[in-house]
């Protein structure tokens, strides 16, 4: 029977590529491991190798085809002694993508947010962009990358340092064509070396340069985290004010894909912890954009968190010369009377998905995206609160000591009085990631949850 | 599993490679003697103020490494950082910092360097380019090399002064700075000041290769064992060093062989050697000693030595009264310099 080429998944978070270029014609005989295809992602080209021998049979997506979901049938390689009159025993291509990769097909029906078609991101435009303003369409990548190089512009003292940074152009492809456009010079690849180049890095800022340590994860960043805290957030307290440091540590955060427990961490409860930084979690690609030039400008030690999933989502970006979004403000990005929705970063996926669901039932949710951990943007959370007398936490972290527990203690402190049910708290399950599908599912929080949550919390 | 070998039992300048250092000019003999003598008088004062219960936590004293850090700063220019760990006094002193400053941080009051808020183990100089004071074993070396990242940066020939310890050099960090600092050729002097004992642990029972200059050999980073008791071939060594850094040949290691006359903090008893062995290396080599003798051998006055000493001592004196008078910082100052 022909074999089928499935469009493969070259990367943990990948959903979707463009087949670029066929590099075998039909009727070609094929040996495995030879490259047969170059598939793009928005990260990179990659080669698809044959793992089957035969002849290529039929190619059923053309070159030039874009956004290929993971597991369609590509092509067709018939085996020794068949032809193409074989070709119609093939399965049907559903059937055969459905019961070969359980995994991505379980992604498709998950409501986790690395299973939904990459959203738009809905944020209102930010109040202080100026009407009118002309708006692009970028990825949160992009829009991340754009702030680096702009204050590189802006600023010599600026650099970028981290593993993979230069050459490799990211291992997430943050970076970007920064190394061609400011050189080897400010942007730097390191050996893999954690805990030394984020002490490098803050013993430069120690003397006036800002540099950006990006970590390839903030999972490694573990090894680098006494740099972190001890070097980078005390010295100015213990220099009496005399010595401070002015870097960003970013890198992605938080669960990406299948990955499991040692690189599906999310570290907001854990820096948000310690005086001295700053911690800011995006969401949307403004938010990404207007607040990484906020954390490079800034004085102080600024843990900039950015989620893998969110890489290659897409939303609007002002088209402004200078845009930078002050860091310690919470955003409304959908207005509501009936319960306050606060999470940050991912969690807003499951937030605002929630949110369109209880309106369904007449419940009109008010979703504040923090933005920033550290300072927390109480005033917002507690204004909102005394308006809807209800609130729910959504984190992808444990609760146990979260950001979901410090945002609960802060209403009970200050609108204690206004509340109409306990505050509420979804949250990462509290057990260490699982790797199984079905399991890491249920170790994230879900739309699901934070509805039912919502729906409690209105006795509904 | 085997018994820890004993410590080596020969004295620090033993291992040094062979021929005397080059000989101090009178006016160079001088300032050491003077220098060196600074910071033993603050050390002994702070140790007794530590007794008095006027500084508190962990004090780390410097008393019979003097001469490390004195004759690095000879063979040093303006501009040139230093930044070490926890035993950091004689450091502060070195670079030229204030000693009521440095006295006043250690009894915690508002004239301290930093306020009265880091104490011991944290004070920084912008001014003096001195970096810190570092509590965290280790901690200072890839900052150190980040100081030196920064000069490479700015192309200003600046060398950083990174000092650590025998015990700090087992520190996995080390490995990470040395590979970096030669991969893309740094300016910075690992100083490693080798007195024989990571707290109560000596050389012997904690490191695999006790030849410390050769621990950047992996690196190619070249290396040099100096007797850190004698602050002449302590200054050539450096003043080798930073020629090295200066000319943009990477990183270069010294291992100064030294000795700490007192524990490890405060409160260490030093069970872990004899009071012999204290006094045997404060008998032939104290730094001080060796260069008191020199001067009087050169017809030098007792006189004018003890001059030398009386201005030290008012220093120091001064130094302890302000550090005991000054008022504590404002109780407002809990609030401020979290961030800027």
């Amino acid at each position: 029977m022909p074999i089928q080429v499935l469009m493969p998944a070259l990367s943990p978070t990948m959903e979707k590529g463009n087949l670029a270029k066929w590099l075998k014609k039909e009727g070609e005989p094929i040996k495995s491991g030879d490259v047969i295809a170059e598939i793009e992602t928005d990260k990179a080209t990659m080669e698809v190798e044959a793992t089957d021998e035969g002849t290529l049979g039929k190619i059923l997506v053309p070159e030039g085809t874009a956004d290929v979901a993971v597991n369609t049938p590509i092509a067709t390689i018939l085996a020794d002694g068949e032809s193409a009159a074989d070709l119609a025993k093939a399965p049907a291509p559903a059937a055969k993508a459905a019961e070969s990769a359980p995994p991505a097909a379980a992604k498709a029906e998950a409501p986790a947010p690395k299973a939904a078609p990459a959203p738009q991101v809905v944020a209102e435009p930010e109040p202080e962009v100026p009407a009118g303003t002309e708006m692009v369409t970028q990825t949160i990548r992009e829009a991340l990358r754009d702030a680096m190089a702009e204050e590189m512009r802006r600023d010599a003292d600026v650099f970028v340092m981290g593993e993979e940074v230069a050459e490799y152009q990211g291992a997430y492809k943050v970076t970007q064509g920064l190394l061609q456009e400011f050189g080897a010079k400010r942007v730097i690849d390191t050996p893999i070396t954690e805990h030394g180049f984020a002490g490098v890095g803050v013993g430069a800022a120690m003397t006036g340069l800002k540099p950006i340590v990006e970590f390839m994860t903030f999972n490694f960043a573990m090894q680098a985290i006494d740099q972190i805290i001890n070097s980078a957030a005390k010295t100015l307290y213990m220099s009496g004010g005399q010595m401070g440091c002015s870097i960003v540590f970013r890198g992605p955060n938080g669960a990406a894909a299948r990955v499991a427990a040692q690189h599906s961490q999310d570290y907001s409860a854990w820096y948000s912890h310690v005086p001295g930084l700053k911690v800011v979690a995006p969401y949307s690609a403004a938010d990404a954009k207007g607040l990484l030039k906020a954390a490079i400008r800034d004085p102080n030690p600024v843990i900039f968190l950015e989620n893998e999933v969110l890489y290659g989502h897409t939303g609007e970006v002002p088209k402004l010369d200078d845009f930078v979004i002050p860091i310690g403000k919470a955003r409304i990005v959908r207005a509501g009377t009936h319960v306050t929705i606060i999470s940050w970063s991912n969690g807003m996926t499951y937030a605002l998905k929630a949110a369109d669901e209880l309106a369904k039932d007449g419940i009109e949710a008010e979703v504040i995206d923090l933005r920033t951990l550290r300072p927390m943007d109480t005033e917002t959370i507690i204004n909102s609160v005394k308006k809807t007398g209800r609130a729910v936490t959504v984190e992808e972290g444990w609760a146990q000591s979260g950001v979901g527990a410090e945002i609960a203690a802060r209403i009970m402190e200050n609108a204690f009085d206004y509340l109409d049910a306990p505050v509420t708290r979804v949250s990462g399950k509290d057990v260490p990631m699982p790797y199984a599908s079905n399991l890491e599912k249920l170790a994230l929080p879900s739309a699901a949850e934070v509805v039912e949550a919502a729906k409690a919390v209105c006795y509904r | 599993m085997a018994a820890p070998k004993k410590a080596a039992a020969s004295t620090p300048q033993d291992k040094t490679d062979g021929g005397s250092p080059p000989e101090f000019t009178r006016e160079q003999e001088l300032k050491a003697l003077r220098d060196m003598l600074l910071i033993r008088r603050f050390e002994e004062k702070a140790g007794q103020l530590y007794g008095m219960g006027a500084i508190g936590g962990f004090c780390h004293l410097y008393i019979g490494q003097e001469a490390v850090v004195v004759g690095m700063q000879m063979a040093l220019k303006e501009g040139d950082q230093v930044i070490t760990g926890y035993r950091d006094h004689g450091h502060m002193l070195a670079t030229g910092m204030d000693a009521n400053g440095v006295m006043a941080e250690l009894t915690g009051r508002q004239g301290g360097y930093s306020k009265g808020k880091g104490g011991s183990m944290h004070m920084f100089s912008k001014e003096k380019h001195f970096y810190g004071g570092h509590g965290i074993v280790g901690a200072q070396v890839s900052l150190g090399t980040g100081l030196a990242f920064a000069n490479h940066y700015r192309g200003n020939g600046n060398v950083s002064v990174t000092y650590f310890g025998d015990g700090a050099a087992n520190q996995g960090q080390v490995y990470e700075s040395f590979n970096m600092a030669e991969l893309w050729k740094l300016p910075v002097i690992f100083v490693i000041e080798n007195n024989r004992y990571a707290m109560g642990t000596s050389v012997s029972r904690a490191s695999a290769q006790q030849d410390f200059s050769k621990r950047g050999a992996s690196f190619n980073i070249p290396g040099k064992q100096v007797d850190g008791m004698d602050v002449r071939a302590v200054k050539a060594a450096g003043e080798e060093a930073a020629a090295w850094c200066r000319a943009g040949k990477g990183p270069y290691i010294l291992e100064m062989q030294t000795y700490r006359y007192r524990g490890h903090s405060m409160s260490d008893p030093a069970k872990y050697r004899t009071r012999e062995e204290v006094e045997k290396v404060r008998h032939d080599q104290d730094p001080i000693e060796q260069v008191r003798n020199r001067l009087l051998d050169a017809k030098v006055s007792e006189q004018d030595l003890k001059a030398i000493d009386a201005e030290v001592r008012d220093i120091v004196n001064a130094s302890a009264d302000f550090a005991q008078h000054d008022p504590e910082p404002d109780a407002a100052e809990l609030w401020t310099d979290v961030y800027r």
